[in-house]
């Protein structure tokens, strides 16, 4: 059985470490934050914050008190507040750990498309781009196929590119692989998922 | 010097002209200068260039000044909460530049610093490096990109005193600081003005030297994505 959103969710928690600070994207890499267990994990928020919260109580929600996804959030005792051009700097100077992140389309030189899909509606890059130059480590979670059932892992990107060879990990729903010199290697399958299972679904080089 | 004014029509008379360029403090709908963005409506100015995070919602926020089409172009990281701003996109009414988030807070805060250009390993390799120099420090390629110098800056503060000294609340702190730094003439909208004195020097986010006018205000403060938890879940 292929994992499911929590499944990959989970597994992606298990790339962080006691002491990280850490930026989770939007989608299943926010559900990373119920799988930190008992590590100390400092999430940063890119619009100004470290140390977020989970979403507030019912009628406690604070207008000045917001995540990158414009969501409702809460501060914690080690919460520090501060502003874009500081936040951005502690993300381009590699001082944040690690980013996962949802993608489009991952290419076996770590090249990452996330952000448009042209003639569609393009809503811009957010912080995307700096995000994936500046973390000290990027991972990707995301389905391993697109709903037509073609391989989101490839050779090349075809989509605009969000960042050229930054991927170190993805995630996906049939397993884990490697961006390596000369391709993809493969770490581990999901539960249930043969080696060659996960070959045939990945247009990308895997390298033993 | 005499920086407190009545209210924001008084705060902007004399600063406004058409086509002038305008940095803007806010993320999504959070700290955003509500009351200021409301007098330029007012104004009638446009042909407007507002580098700004986003562009509002539909009606509320700098949204408000593309309902009037006194906006001409922005500059932006992610445009996606407007359906108004989509469609005058689309048809070619208004000019779109993707700046990514930390690269436009950057120019930002080099302008304000008198830093015209800096290299930025954001975007190498993309779009966005079209067109830019690139250069190669220690083995890794980076792109030069060109400070903000704007001609009036409008953000949010929580706090002011009477000599322009400013205190964010939150998360409402985001592009404000960046934003005013730009500007050759700073105006702060604030939720309280207080006593010279009373805020604690140690703990000013924003020297006032980089506001030049300030009104105080009521907010509306919109919340844009509302999200709680129940309480059995604790």
């Amino acid at each position: 059985m292929p994992w499911d959103r929590n499944q990959m969710a989970a597994r992606a928690a298990q790339e962080l470490e006691d002491g990280m600070y850490v930026n989770l994207g939007i989608g299943i890499p926010t559900l990373v934050a119920n799988y930190v267990g008992d590590k100390d994990i400092t999430l940063q928020s890119e619009n100004g914050m470290l140390g977020m919260g989970p979403f507030p109580f019912e009628g406690e929600e604070d207008p000045d008190l917001i995540n990158a996804g414009k969501q409702t959030i809460t501060e914690l005792a080690r919460t520090s507040y501060f502003d874009s051009a500081t936040s951005f700097g502690m993300i381009r100077g590699g001082k944040i750990a690690a980013a996962i992140l949802g993608a489009m389309e991952v290419a076996e030189n770590g090249d990452l498309a996330n952000w448009m899909i042209p003639g569609k509606l393009v809503k811009g890059m957010g912080g995307a781009m700096d995000l994936v130059a500046g973390v000290g480590r990027v991972v990707v979670v995301m389905d391993h196929t697109n709903k037509h059932g073609e391989s989101k892992v490839l050779k090349e990107c075809t989509l605009p590119l969000t960042g050229k060879g930054v991927v170190n990990r993805i995630i996906t729903n049939l397993g884990v692989l490697d961006v390596v010199p000369g391709g993809l290697k493969i770490v581990e399958t999901a539960d249930g998922v043969t080696e060659d299972e996960l070959r045939a679904a990945t247009e990308a080089t895997i390298v033993n | 010097m005499k920086k407190v004014y009545a209210n924001a029509d008084e705060a902007l008379d004399g600063l406004l002209r058409d086509g002038m360029f305008i940095s803007a403090g806010g993320f999504g709908l959070c700290g955003i200068p509500e009351l200021l963005i409301d007098a330029l409506v007012k104004s009638g100015v446009k042909d407007l260039t507002i580098a700004s995070n986003n562009c509002g919602v539909d009606g509320f926020g700098l949204g408000k000044l593309l309902d009037t089409r006194q906006i001409r172009k922005m500059i932006s990281s992610y445009v996606g909460e407007n359906a108004e701003f989509m469609r005058q996109y689309l048809s070619g009414e208004l000019e779109l530049e993707f700046n990514p988030q930390g690269t436009l807070a950057e120019r930002m805060r080099a302008g304000g610093c008198g830093i015209p250009g800096f290299y930025t390993k954001t975007g190498v390799g993309t779009v966005i490096a079209d067109g830019k120099e690139v250069k190669n420090f220690d083995g890794q390629d980076y792109i030069l990109e060109r400070g903000i110098v704007a001609d009036l800056s409008i953000v949010k503060a929580w706090k002011a005193d009477d000599t322009g000294n400013l205190v964010f609340r939150k998360t409402a702190r985001n592009f404000n600081p960046p934003a005013a730094m730009s500007g050759k003439i700073c105006v702060a909208e604030v939720e309280e003005i207080v006593p010279r004195g009373s805020l604690d020097p140690d703990l000013i986010h924003l020297p006032g030297i980089y506001v030049h006018r300030i009104i105080q205000g009521q907010h509306e403060k919109r919340i844009e994505q509302r999200t709680t938890r129940k309480r059995e879940e604790a």
